[in-house]
């Protein structure tokens, strides 16, 4: 089976080299046998990647040790979910998880393309073709999962127990997912690039294909984001980690790209910006692989590192990034501008979106490879951490957020702020509202505190306001405003719900930053504490025994008002015997949407133990906000103009649905 | 407006906002990136008090003091020199003596280094990369010792 995978992830790389070649000439002959080509072989192309992934996962399952990948990050004690996870827990099995996910959308592509017009689609499957052919041979020649060992050892060295976490299971797949399916985007900037060819319809494509990678980008960051919270024990859910940045920028990059190609799709402007901003998101993606897999940093995501494989990755990034920028700069002019508006308009608000975004990008870059130049530049080294961020990153998002409201409710073309400004009104009121009661009523609330609720509320309600005037609240009567309610397009849901997702999330970190309380003390058993006015005993220390651990599990109770336990809270500190290792699992209770977040420390002499407790009020809205923006992309790709592989259909209803057109 | 003038004005209103955000980043990179120093490098290396910075090296052994509380003292050493540190708070899990770690914050009055955080970042060999090249640069760590 393992070397059916082996041979199978070989014949992958020979069908993207044809993949590459074949439909390119195709195209360039405007010979049709050829083109048509590509999407047979990109089919079978994800089929033999899916099947030498499939071994891999299968030689993890059964724990065949003989495989050297398996045997270094695995453990026959091992539960078999982890198991199983653990085939991308390390860096092979992930970069063959990022091939399986280039190949699923190069057939994706494939598959429902066939309504696209055939050059675009052959140049579509090449370039896409071409990404594989580069990623297949980095992992054959430098980090091949299926290399065996002889003798096979008798045991295996054990995944990291930090990836022991279902977390693993559903991190890395949608951060993949939303990394790699950047790539679709960049395959029909570069494709559209050759033509120097690009119109509506190229937009209509690219828009869902940004709508679903963007989608999973934001579960992966949110999903990676919890695990870190709970799994690390520090209470922190975002460190500004050049790791978490690495995932971080193509996700500012694609959020821009996705309210550019709004722009392009509904009037033809900005086609060469959001090629352009198509371009550099992938690139981000491919500087994120770069950064996270090559070793140049050090964590919990750089499994190995060994030089060979960096220098590999930098040789890829300069082909495609230096590549495709390079035919940007000699096809772009051909391409036709787009049409005019007025600054003040939807498009108008869309841009400044996007100037915002970029910028923040731009920073996030510059503060995540300045520490990298540094190093290499000089004998110094540096770190860039929160502080950095907070006064760059921080007052870029303010006055962006501050304008979100008005983007959806302003008229294409030439819109009318004030008439805005009147619809956002009782918007602005409780937004004004809550900034005073915050800063009146709640103890120790600062004036950024005050600001931050403001400013969430603000967002929610603005976002709220869009769908309210949308399906005429206060104009109309109660039965015809339900059902222009649920006449609107899937879309303009979708962006409220999205906006509504932002505000939840900021409202999420001013309670949690601004709001949350700790204590460090060290407690012996029946001792109790209080934070927050929440009232917590230490029960005691009890010793338990897991598959492959042993830990000392520390329980807290929650004692109610009347002085009785009402829940149990248990924090424990596990040690692995194989990799001699301790880590930390946090106890977390959730009241409301605010949690109670214990991490057990070292044990003194006295029998003493060392807590760190926290008080998180609302932390769960800034997952729960994130949530609520994949609700609102995936309520997006609904909409029946942008679902995939219609957009034939959506020219003959173009006149009967109109988003911002509404009386 | 014509077609022109309004590209142009939207270019120099967008440079304008760059250049904003060019200055802040350049001043937050001056005032807030933390520079990287092991024990032996604080002798030539002018880190006045109240300067944040990063300390790096071995914990040293049979250094570690648990005070009152959740206050932990302990000394870094890259083998040349060593310095005192406290910290308040939970130590991470791989927190040993002998073993590399990464202490962030600044230097008190008495010359104490007082660290906020106590990094737990590592590679499979539980090593601080930057504690690993200080190391090696020093001479004291060889890259066979890893195995």
């Amino acid at each position: 089976m393992v070397e059916t995978g082996h041979f199978a992830l070989v014949l992958a790389f020979a069908l993207s080299l044809v993949q590459t070649l074949v439909p390119l000439f195709g195209a360039r002959l405007n010979n049709q046998r050829l083109m048509a080509v590509g999407g047979p072989v990109a089919v079978t192309g994800f089929a033999l990647t899916a099947l030498s992934f499939v071994a891999l996962a299968s030689a993890y399952a059964s724990s065949d040790f003989s495989v050297a990948s398996v045997w270094e990050n695995s453990h026959s004690l091992q539960p078999l979910i982890y198991k199983i996870t653990g085939t991308w827990g390390n860096h092979e099995g992930s970069m063959l998880l990022w091939v399986l996910i280039l190949t699923f959308f190069g057939a994706l592509v494939a598959a429902f393309g066939s309504n696209l017009p055939a050059t675009l689609r052959a140049n579509v499957l090449a370039v896409q073709g071409a990404i594989g052919a580069a990623f297949f041979l980095f992992i054959l020649a430098t980090s091949n999962p299926f290399i065996r060992l002889n003798p096979a050892p008798i045991e295996g060295r054990d995944l990291n127990p930090v990836l022991q976490d279902l977390g693993l299971a559903i991190h890395p797949p949608f951060l993949y997912l939303g990394y790699v399916g950047f790539s679709i985007c960049f395959s029909f900037s570069v494709a559209a690039l050759i033509e120097g060819r690009i119109d509506a319809s190229w937009a209509r494509w690219v828009r869902p294909w940004t709508l679903v990678a963007w989608m999973f980008l934001t579960g992966g960051i949110a999903m990676g984001s919890y695990w870190a919270y709970y799994e690390l024990g520090w209470g922190g859910f975002w460190f500004w980690d050049p790791v978490e940045n690495a995932s971080f920028m193509p996700w500012l990059a694609g959020t821009a790209l996705l309210h550019s190609a709004i722009v392009m799709e509904k009037r033809s402007a900005l086609k060469i910006w959001t090629l352009l901003l198509a371009i550099l998101t992938f690139s981000l993606s491919l500087l994120g692989t770069f950064l996270v897999r090559s070793g140049v940093l050090t964590s919990v995501h750089a499994f190995a590192t060994d030089p060979t494989r960096g220098v590999f990755i930098l040789c890829i990034l300069t082909l495609f990034i230096g590549g495709s920028l390079a035919l940007f700069a000699l096809r772009a002019s051909r391409l036709t501008a787009g049409g005019l508006f007025h600054p003040i308009s939807r498009e108008g608000a869309l841009v400044l979106n996007n100037l915002f975004l970029t910028t923040a990008t731009a920073t996030v870059l510059v503060g995540t490879l300045y520490p990298l130049a540094v190093e290499a530049f000089s004998a110094d080294k540096i770190s860039v951490g929160a502080p950095f961020f907070n006064l760059t990153f921080g007052p870029l998002m303010v006055p962006l957020l501050l304008v979100v409201p008005f983007g959806p409710l302003l008229a294409w073309k030439r819109g009318d702020v004030f008439a805005v400004a009147q619809r956002l009104m009782v918007a602005f009121a409780a937004a004004l509202l809550a900034t005073l009661v915050t800063a009146l009523f709640i103890d120790g609330a600062s004036v950024f505190a005050a600001l931050g609720v403001g400013l969430a509320v603000w967002l929610i309600l603005g976002a709220l306001t869009d769908l309210a005037v949308k399906s005429g609240v206060g104009n109309v009567a109660a039965g015809i405003m339900v059902r222009r309610l649920l006449g609107l397009p899937r879309s303009v849901f979708g962006t409220a719900f999205a906006h509504l997702g932002l505000g939840l999330t900021t409202l999420g970190i001013v309670g949690t930053l601004c709001f949350g309380t700790e204590k460090i003390l060290s407690m012996r058993a029946g001792e109790t504490v209080e934070l927050s006015g929440h009232t917590l005993r230490f029960v005691g220390l009890y010793p338990a025994q897991g598959p492959n651990y042993a830990e000392d599990r520390g329980r807290f109770e929650l004692i109610g008002v009347g002085g009785s336990p009402v829940g149990e809270i248990s924090s424990a500190k596990r040690f692995f015997p194989v990799r001699q290792m301790t880590t930390t699992e946090s106890g977390i209770r959730t009241i409301g949407f605010s949690q109670l977040y214990i991490s057990l420390g070292d044990e003194g002499k006295d029998g003493s133990v060392v807590v760190r407790l926290w008080w998180k009020p609302l932390v769960t809205l800034i997952w729960g906000g994130g949530l609520m923006m994949m609700a609102g992309a995936a309520m997006s790709l609904m909409d029946r103009r942008l679902r995939v592989g219609a957009p034939s259909r959506r020219r003959k209803q173009a006149g009967a649905v109109t988003s911002s057109g509404l009386p | 407006m014509t077609r022109k003038q309004k590209r142009l004005s939207v270019i120099a209103g967008g440079l304008a906002f760059l250049g904003v955000a060019t200055g802040l980043t350049f001043y937050a990179l001056g005032q807030k990136a933390s520079y990287f120093y092991m024990p032996a490098d604080l002798t030539t290396a002018s880190v006045q008090p109240g300067q944040r910075i990063r300390l790096g090296g071995l914990v040293e052994k049979g250094t570690i003091q648990r005070g009152q509380g959740a206050t932990v003292a302990f000394s870094v050493t890259d083998t040349h020199k060593s310095v005192k540190v406290t910290y308040t708070g939970i130590l991470p899990d791989l927190f040993h003596e002998e073993r590399g770690v990464i202490t962030e914050g600044t230097f008190g009055p008495d010359g104490v280094f007082v660290a906020d955080s106590v990094l737990a970042k590592h590679d499979e060999r539980y090593m601080p990369k930057e504690v690993a090249d200080g190391l090696k640069a020093k001479g004291v760590w060889q890259e066979s010792k890893s195995e």
